[in-house]
C-alpha cells in the first residue's frame, strides 16, 4: 500500500505558469499533465481492490448456487442472506469490521466481496433455472451424467446471465472502491480523502474520471467475453 | 494472542459501542460530551430526512417518465444506458465534485443524492412496464380500456415488483452515501464515523452499527410494502414459480 501522499509547495503550481491552479479553477490541463504519475498507484490499487472483491464473490456466489441448484429449498434463505450483506452500506461495513479484521485491504475486500454476493448469486440462480427443460432433456437423452449435464449445458446456457451479473457487480464495486480509504484500502479515494482534499477540483475531476474509465473499461472487457463465450445470445443487464 | 482474549475485546467493543448509543460520554479527544441518544436521534432525523426527500424527488421524475417509456415502447436504450451509467458513478467522487463545484447544504446533498436515485428507478419502472405481456395489454384494449387505464389498472400492477425492486435499490443507495454527507457539511449518522477525533472509536462503531440498521429498516419496510402493493395473484404465480 502506498503511504498518503504528502502535500508540499510543488503540489499546488503546476508547470504551465498560469493562475488556473491558484484559482482552483474547474480542470487544470497543465497540472493533470504534470501529476498524473501521483493518480497511477492509487489507480493500480483499486483496480486490484475490484478483481479480488469481484473474483472473491464469483467464487462464492458460484459455490453457493451450485450448491443450491440441485436443493431448491436453499434459495430463499441464501437470496434473504445476501440480500442482507448487499444491503449494509460498505462504509459501515468497513467499521463493522474494524474491531475484527482492523485497517487495510482484508477488511476493504471483505465487505466488496459481501456486496457482490446478491448480485452475482441471483443473476447466476436465475442463468441456471432459465435453461430449458427439454434441452436438458436431450442432454440427458444423450447420455449425459448430472456432472456432464451442469458444465456442458447448463452452465454454458446460462452464461449470458451470469456475465450480466458480473457487468453489474464490477461496475458498481469500481464505483464503492472510492469509500475503500476509509477502511485504509488506499484506492483512487486516496486522492479525494488524504491526497488534496475534496475542494480542489482539477484533483476530483482527476479521481472521479478515472473511476469512470476503469468501470467503463471492465465493462467493454465483460462484454466482449460474453460474446466471445456465448455468440449465439445477448441479454442486457437488468 | 489467545483466542478468548480477542473474543472478549470484540465484545467490549461492541458493548462500548451500545453505551455510546444509550448514554452520553465523555470525549476523549474533544472535551465536553458526546454520543447518547439526543445527539443518535437528531444525526437519524437528518439522515432519514435528507435521505426521504431525495428518494422523493427521484421518484417524482423517474417514476412517471419510466412508465411512460415503458408504456410508449420509446428509449430502451436510453432507459438501459442511464441504469447502466448510473451504476458507474462512484459516491464519494459525486459528494467531493458537490463540494469542489457546486457548494455544500442540505439542498445540494439532496439534489446529488436524488441524482444517485434516479436510474435504477427509472430503469426498473421502464423494464416492469415494458415487459408486461402485449397479449395482456390487447386484452384490456378488448374490453373498452383506454390507455390510461391500461397503464394504471393493468401495466403498473403487473410491473410492481420490478418496480419496487428498482426503488429498494434507489433506496439504498441514497442511505448509504448520505452517510458521507457529513463531508459536505451535513450531520448524519456518518458524522460518528466520519470524525472519528471527536467522536472516538465507540463512536465509529455506533455509528456503523446505526447506519446499518437503519438501511436494513428501510429495506425490510420497503419488502413490506411491496408485498402490500403487489396484486394477490401474481404473489402466489411468483410463489409457485419458486418452489416449482
Amino acid at each position: 500500500m502506498l503511504p498518503a501522499a504528502q502535500i508540499d509547495e510543488s503540489f499546488f503550481s503546476d508547470r504551465s505558469g498560469s493562475d488556473c491552479i491558484s484559482e482552483n479553477g474547474a480542470f487544470c490541463a497543465g497540472w493533470a499533465l504534470d501529476n498524473l504519475d501521483r493518480y497511477l498507484g492509487p489507480a493500480l490499487e483499486h483496480i486490484v481492490l475490484v478483481l479480488v472483491s469481484v473474483g472473491a464473490g464469483f467464487a462464492i456466489a458460484l459455490a453457493l448456487a451450485l450448491l443450491s441448484h440441485r436443493r431448491r429449498w436453499l434459495v430463499p434463505p441464501l437470496t434473504v442472506t445476501t440480500g442482507i450483506l448487499y444491503t449494509i452500506p460498505s462504509l459501515a461495513f468497513f467499521f463493522l469490521l474494524l474491531p475484527i479484521t482492523g485497517r487495510g485491504n482484508v477488511t476493504a475486500v471483505i465487505a466488496l466481496t459481501a456486496y457482490t454476493l446478491q448480485i452475482l448469486y441471483r443473476n447466476i440462480v436465475t442463468g441456471l433455472a432459465n435453461v430449458p427443460a427439454e434441452t436438458k432433456d436431450a442432454g440427458r437423452g444423450m447420455g449425459m451424467s448430472q456432472r456432464q449435464l451442469l458444465w456442458r449445458v447448463e452452465l454454458p446456457l446460462a452464461m449470458p446471465e451470469i456475465i450480466a451479473g458480473l457487468r453489474i457487480a464490477t461496475v458498481s464495486t469500481v464505483a464503492l472502491a472510492t469509500l475503500a480509504v476509509f477502511a485504509g484500502a488506499g484506492g483512487l479515494g486516496s486522492e479525494l480523502i488524504s491526497g488534496s482534499n475534496i475542494t480542489f477540483r482539477t484533483g476530483v475531476i482527476l479521481a472521479g474520471g478515472l473511476a469512470i474509465l476503469i468501470a467503463i473499461s471492465f465493462d467493454l472487457l465483460l462484454v466482449g467475453t460474453q460474446r466471445l463465450l456465448a455468440p449465439w445470445r445477448r441479454v442486457r443487464p437488468v | 494472542m489467545s483466542e478468548p482474549l480477542l473474543l472478549a475485546d470484540l465484545f467490549g467493543s461492541f458493548a462500548n459501542a451500545f453505551d455510546f448509543i444509550t448514554s452520553p460520554q465523555p470525549s476523549a479527544f474533544a472535551g465536553g460530551e458526546v454520543g447518547g441518544p439526543e445527539q443518535v436521534l437528531s444525526k437519524l432525523a437528518e439522515h432519514v430526512k435528507v435521505s426521504a426527500v431525495a428518494l422523493t424527488a427521484s421518484l417524482v421524475v423517474a417514476l412517471p417518465l419510466g412508465i411512460y417509456l415503458g408504456h410508449r415502447g420509446k428509449g430502451e436504450g436510453a432507459a438501459i444506458a442511464v441504469g447502466n451509467a448510473g451504476r458507474a458513478i462512484p459516491e464519494l467522487a459525486l459528494i467531493a465534485f458537490l463540494v469542489a463545484f457546486i457548494g455544500v447544504g442540505f439542498l445540494n446533498v439532496t439534489i446529488a443524492l436524488a441524482v444517485l436515485g434516479v436510474p435504477p428507478i427509472l430503469t426498473n419502472a421502464f423494464v416492469g412496464i415494458n415487459q408486461v405481456d402485449r397479449t395482456t395489454v390487447e386484452a384490456a384494449k378488448g374490453m373498452g380500456m383506454t390507455g390510461a387505464e391500461v397503464v394504471r389498472r393493468i401495466e403498473i400492477p403487473l410491473a410492481i415488483p420490478t418496480i419496487m425492486s428498482g426503488v429498494r435499490a434507489a433506496a439504498i443507495a441514497i442511505i448509504a452515501t448520505a452517510t458521507i454527507a457529513p463531508l459536505a457539511g451535513l450531520e448524519t449518522l456518518g458524522d460518528f464515523i466520519i470524525n472519528r477525533n471527536v467522536f472516538g472509536d465507540e463512536g465509529v462503531l455506533a455509528g456503523a452499527i446505526l447506519v446499518a440498521g437503519l438501511a436494513i429498516a428501510v429495506e425490510l419496510l420497503l419488502a413490506g410494502l411491496q408485498r402490500l402493493l403487489t396484486p394477490r395473484g401474481i404473489r402466489v404465480q411468483r410463489l409457485a414459480a419458486a418452489t416449482a
